[in-house]
């Protein structure tokens, strides 16, 4: 366990070092990724103020702390992608990696973790800026803000396990592009994303009940800006927990036979 | 062979991928569609061998013989169709971690260092990954640094390095956790011929400090004859030879060669083959059993102001055997 603890340490560590010599196209790369949630909020904005002050529960100050908290689970919710299984099978990286008595998804968990702290650092001042122009209307209470960070750690574990699944297509496929394309579209319409699932029709509510997306936008953002009691935020935690376990179990699974694979074509 | 002091065995290890194939063009691209055939090749075909601790080998082959393809089944990325080879008694393939904190496998042409850090902030991930007491890493860090002298380098990052920097970085990093066996594919590729022998000597005293196994795959024969008193060939997956490096010149080298410096003018062809002529030091090849008869009748013979018999380089050797099995498609 120690050694573990050391691991990870030392992985995140190396995230750090790392994007800290990118931290100006880190930075660009937020800016340019603030302008999705700002498109979502001016438009749900007017819509709230056309019929009256709120749409679907929200006032434009509750619509605009969900975008604003919107970016930051975002950034959280950035993890190794398919395309990274894809480079990593294509240049041979697996084959290094495998070389290592460390399983190399604990390295990508370790990694993104890291890389995470220093996007928090950054995310920071634009918060702030956003929070000036749109003012929102936050008031959350310490159990709150106490689940909001396990939840913000929880989507970031939920992802990392989904498109760790995903990547591991390549094992057969060699290419998993569209494949990805296809999650990332269903991801956006059934995660929150898009819009705060109230707002979409009963339907796609009920499908999203049942599927990984919503425990990684949704439920950490809501946990923040919505108005969950103790049990729905305890409860939520537990759904994470469960999509987190039951993504652990299926990686174990696809892995064991992706890995078989792999080292019987090899790279 | 003492079995006690194997640490590699491989008994008719075979590796064979099964690989599409088809003709140009659009047409036979739309037939593979739908009718798509395989050629099944042979990567590594039934070879077999025993590595005792504490040797250096020599693996040496042409390009496509197998080389990499036995390296990477017997670290353990790939699963051999046949003959499960075994290494400190563990079965590679299944690559536990015991096993893998015991090995290292260096590819000359790919990296595990971060590329935009210092080469110590890599090291330090090594410990933490091989979980090595500080102590300890940190003695071993610095006595590969002092014996490679990278005391300066290795505080840049690694993308600032020459290549055989980088080389030196990979090493060292491949190293830290003192591995028992070290897998070499190329360790000195596209390095100039001093780094080339700094790389050589740091693996022979590696090997002498800390008795480790070391299997080298090298296409410099240099490499081969500095550190491997045993050699392996293999050609087309198939074992070729397995011996002394000088067993090797013996069994392949029919011939030796002699170096004349003799009068300007003089023809030398009616002694033997002329294969070089170079500032009027013409080298002769003659069958290895004449050596001595024509020695003696150059001096005899001509005026000759300089002379030298020597065996046949190795890298001449090692490029005829090739030669001669590609002509002949397979082994004898």
């Amino acid at each position: 366990m120690r050694r573990h603890i050391d691991f990870y340490l030392a992985s995140m560590r190396i995230a750090v070092l790392e994007q800290i010599q990118y931290r100006a196209q880190n930075y660009f790369y937020m800016i340019g990724m603030i302008a999705e949630p700002v498109i979502y909020l001016v438009v749900w904005s007017s819509v709230a103020n056309q019929q009256g002050g709120s749409v679907g529960g929200y006032t434009a100050g509750s619509l605009a702390a969900y975008y604003i908290v919107w970016t930051l689970v975002r950034n959280m919710n950035i993890v190794f992608t398919p395309y990274g299984w894809e480079w990593r099978l294509q240049h041979g990286r697996l084959s290094a990696e495998l070389l290592r008595p460390v399983h190399p998804i604990h390295y990508d968990v370790a990694y993104f973790a890291g890389w995470k702290v220093v996007v928090i650092v950054l995310w920071l001042p634009l918060a702030a800026v956003l929070a000036l122009i749109f003012k929102p209307t936050l008031n959350p209470t310490w159990l709150q803000v106490l689940v909001f960070f396990l939840a913000i750690w929880g989507a970031y574990l939920l992802r990392t396990m989904f498109l760790s699944l995903l990547g591991m297509i390549t094992f057969w496929t060699t290419r998993v592009g569209a494949i990805y394309e296809l999650y990332f579209a269903l991801e956006l319409i059934l995660s929150g994303r898009l819009v705060p699932m109230t707002l979409m029709p009963a339907w796609v509510q009920r499908v999203a009940v049942f599927l990984p997306f919503q425990w990684t936008f949704y439920f950490p953002i809501n946990a923040l800006v919505g108005k969950l009691g103790p049990q729905e935020l305890l409860s939520g935690l537990g759904m994470q927990l469960l999509w987190i376990l039951g993504g652990i179990g299926l990686v174990n699974i696809v892995w064991h036979y992706g890995i078989r694979r792999f080292s019987a074509v090899g790279n | 062979m003492d079995s006690q002091k194997t640490v590699i065995s491989v008994n008719a290890l075979a590796k064979y991928y099964k690989v599409p194939t088809r003709d140009a063009g659009l047409k036979a691209a739309a037939k593979s569609l739908f009718n798509r055939s395989y050629n099944t090749v042979k990567a590594v075909d039934g070879i077999s061998f025993n590595i005792e601790a504490g040797e250096v080998v020599g693996f040496l082959g042409p390009n496509g013989a197998g080389k990499t393809t036995t390296l990477k089944m017997l670290s353990g990325l790939l699963h051999p169709s046949a003959g499960q080879p075994q290494v400190l008694g563990y079965s590679p393939s299944r690559r536990q971690a015991d096993f893998l904190s015991q090995i290292t496998l260096v590819m000359g042409n790919r990296s595990q260092m971060s590329w935009d850090l210092p080469a110590l902030d890599s090291f330090e991930l090594q410990r933490a990954i091989y979980g090595l007491q500080r102590a300890e890493f940190e003695k071993t860090r610095d006595e590969f640094i002092e014996l490679l002298e990278i005391g300066e380098l290795v505080k840049k990052p690694i993308r600032n390095l020459s290549l055989g920097e980088r080389m030196k970085m990979e090493i060292v990093g491949a190293l830290l956790h003192r591995p028992k066996i070290l897998f070499l594919d190329e360790p000195t590729i596209g390095l100039d011929v001093t780094m080339q022998r700094r790389i050589r000597e740091f693996i022979a005293e590696y090997n002498r400090r800390y008795g480790a196994t070391v299997l080298l795959t090298s296409h410099y024969m240099a490499d081969v004859e500095a550190l491997c008193k045993r050699v392996i060939v293999i050609h087309n997956g198939r074992l070729l030879f397995d011996g002394g490096l000088s067993q090797l010149l013996q069994r392949f080298s029919a011939f030796k060669t002699i170096s004349v410096t003799a009068q300007e003018g003089s023809d030398l062809g009616q002694y033997g083959d002329v294969v070089g002529n170079q500032d009027g030091r013409i080298t002769l090849r003659v069958p290895k059993a004449d050596a001595s008869q024509v020695t003696a009748r150059l001096l005899a013979e001509q005026r000759v102001d300089d002379l030298t018999v020597a065996d046949t380089p190795i890298d001449d050797v090692i490029e005829k055997i090739f030669s001669q099995k590609s002509a002949e498609g397979d082994l004898p």
